[in-house]
């Protein structure tokens, strides 16, 4: 199934902004940020079709994931 | 800081300065200073640009002092924006430099006679007041170039634009940075027409002859604020995205989580987000020559603010933040960061709020005034405002107002005061906050979005109505305090996350007031100034009917989550139970 992954600040640093990526069912949020060499740490916000999730949370095809570090701002 | 500077602008033969005793306001700073004289002394039923407003100038408890991050400055009045107590807080250098002087607080009063424009000269010889009307209408860089031609560049300038002179509810007043440029502002309600109501244009502070100010037990200060200096840089917002990407970094969260309102409110994303992110605003900084990491006050360690130059390397503006790349970008349809930035600078030339001015030219958008994400028409209206035309002159009475004039029915404002950058209905903890600050639509107030959005303090699904009234409510208790203290409230990511950091804060209130303060006293603080501007609004007229917000966010859902602000009004009437 496809997904889309986009990351964020930091985490963009040798890695890229938005890419659609071929994973087979039943993924995680944490196998795709394993696959990324994410850590629990770095990944503090993450977002599944404009929700957030935890890492757990099963993938689904079509599904769109953001992922930032932890920001503040206002 | 032991004294109050009382300038009575309408004193028969011309103003007459006196340097007052603290009394019943000992130990008070900030926004505890500007609302308890505001809401002992200011008859609630006054008119904003009368004789009977007083414009309350205060450095917070720890300004002055070099405790880092302690240079905010808080400026209260009647608002002519929302009819009720305002708190309007900036940076740069003013707060430092004020403390440094002596002074807790400046209280303009009165009014004077003639249209006469008047320049306070305040430094270790004392104070002077002088007519000078060759500083009429001038915009702000213009007057600051002057007033280091005139008093040199170790000075700090307070001063209105044209907006402030004209009285303008959109009008702001500029605090100047460490480069002596004027980008800091106290930006909300138009606490510079109040200032422009009492006929002063600039008010010049030099500290040079003065000392910090000095602790009462200096080794738990020094100590107390080594802990916070380290648990600051320790924490990665405080540390590590704030410096490398300022405010702005919020733009892409806030578009992916669906609560970015875009075309004045009308959808929660916005196709341009990457064109004017933080990332891409601190890639371009960097590229042209300018700086995404720097302080907007000495003392600063978190250095949030940044410098932006044009295409050819010359300055531009400041770093605009997050609710100006917002207001002037995305919700009025334009992801140009250039455009933005040169309406960023002339906001700051002219003395305007940019929360304001951007909602307002959204509304003045809707109603057919210009196309959005037209950015030269967005240009072309500030300059407007800029001149006082008639168009300037509705402009610039803000995004309620506008409306009204242009028969727009969604009008994002809550007590006449424009919303900034999160949609309550996908943020709904920033509504709650919205809706019953004493400020009006305040995001500041009490920012919810911390814990709805970015998961510091834990988290609340900013999506459901659940937990939301106990957030604001904490949140506004402890912003009142931090607003008090002089501390720029971005220390909150590091003090919500990190007990030892808020340990550290309390400790270095200890140490300089040789005080017992505990997390408790802390909390009563902040309730104790809610109070005083919850009991200002109350004689002043408002009731629980103006805790609410625009009737369309409870019956129009908001694209992408489909959602509306479902949080019922018996829940926002117990924001203030404690």
């Amino acid at each position: 199934m496809q997904i889309t992954i986009k990351l964020f600040a930091t985490l963009r640093n040798n890695r890229f902004d938005s890419s659609k990526m071929e994973y087979s069912a039943g993924t995680t949020v944490l196998d795709v940020l394993n696959n990324l060499s994410i850590s629990e740490k770095e990944a503090a916000i993450i977002f599944v079709n404009g929700r957030h999730v935890e890492r757990d949370h099963v993938m689904l095809d079509g599904d769109s994931v953001s992922i930032f570090p932890p920001i503040g701002g206002g | 800081m032991d004294k109050i500077l009382r300038i009575d602008m309408g004193s028969v033969g011309g103003p007459k300065a006196a340097a007052k005793e603290l009394g019943e306001y000992a130990g008070f700073g900030g926004r505890a200073m500007t609302s308890a004289i505001i809401s002992k002394e200011v008859p609630p039923l006054c008119h904003p640009l009368g004789a009977e407003n007083k414009l309350v100038i205060a450095p917070g408890m720890l300004s002055g002092t070099v405790a880092a991050m302690s240079g905010r400055l808080s400026v209260g009045c009647k608002s002519p924006l929302t009819g009720g107590i305002k708190e309007a807080n900036s940076g740069g250098q003013a707060a430092q430099v004020l403390a440094r002087l002596g002074f807790a607080a400046i209280v303009l009063e009165g009014k004077p006679a003639t249209d006469d424009l008047y320049k306070i000269v305040i430094n270790k010889d004392g104070i002077k007041i002088s007519i000078d009307n060759s500083l009429k209408m001038l915009p702000n860089y213009d007057l600051v170039e002057k007033m280091k031609a005139e008093f040199g560049d170790k000075i700090s300038c307070i001063s209105i634009g044209p907006a402030g002179e004209m009285k303008m509810n959109v009008a702001s007043i500029a605090c100047t940075d460490m480069e002596l440029r004027p980008t800091r502002h106290a930006g909300r309600g138009g606490v510079g027409a109040v200032m422009g109501s009492k006929g002063v244009k600039v008010i010049v502070l030099d500290d040079s002859g003065m000392t910090m100010r000095a602790p009462k037990d200096p080794e738990k200060f020094r100590d107390a604020n080594k802990r916070f200096v380290d648990g600051l840089k320790q924490h990665p917002v405080t540390g590590q995205a704030l410096p490398a990407y300022g405010t702005n970094v919020l733009t892409n969260i806030l578009n992916e989580a669906g609560g970015y309102p875009t075309y004045n409110f009308k959808q929660g994303n916005f196709t341009g987000a990457s064109k004017i992110s933080g990332e891409t605003q601190a890639e371009t900084e960097t590229k042209r020559g300018g700086v995404p990491t720097h302080g907007c006050h000495r003392g600063c360690v978190i250095r949030c603010s940044g410098i932006y130059n044009d295409k050819d390397g010359h300055f531009l503006s400041k770093q605009p933040e997050y609710e100006t790349v917002w207001a002037h970008g995305g919700n009025c349809g334009i992801d140009d960061l250039d455009s933005i930035a040169m309406l960023d600078f002339l906001d700051d030339n002219y003395g305007i709020d940019t929360i304001e001015m951007g909602a307002t030219i959204a509304v003045a958008m809707d109603a057919g005034i210009a196309k959005f994400g037209d950015a030269k028409a967005a240009i072309d209206l500030v300059k407007e405002v800029g001149k006082g035309s008639h168009l300037g002159r509705i402009l610039g009475g803000g995004a309620a107002m506008t409306g009204k004039a242009f028969g727009v029915e969604r009008v994002p404002v809550v007590k006449g005061q424009a919303m900034p950058a999160y949609d309550p209905r996908a943020v709904k903890g920033i509504g709650v906050t919205y809706a019953t600050s004493t400020m009006g639509a305040d995001h500041t107030a009490g920012y919810a979005v911390a814990t709805n959005i970015l998961k510091v303090g834990g988290f609340v699904d900013p999506l459901t109505s659940e937990g939301q009234i106990e957030l604001s409510r904490n949140l506004q208790i402890a912003t009142a305090a931090v607003d008090s203290t002089g501390m720029c409230l971005f220390i909150a990511f590091a003090v919500l996350d990190q007990a030892d950091t808020f340990q550290a804060l309390i400790d270095l209130i200890n140490g300089f007031y040789g005080g017992q303060l505990t997390g408790d006293g802390v909390v009563e603080l902040g309730k104790k100034v809610l109070s005083m501007e919850r009991d200002f609004n109350t004689r002043a007229g408002f009731t629980a009917q103006q805790d609410r917000l625009p009737r369309y966010f409870s019956t129009e859902a908001f694209a992408p989550h489909n959602v509306k602000f479902d949080v019922k009004d018996e829940d926002l009437d117990k924001v203030f139970n404690w």
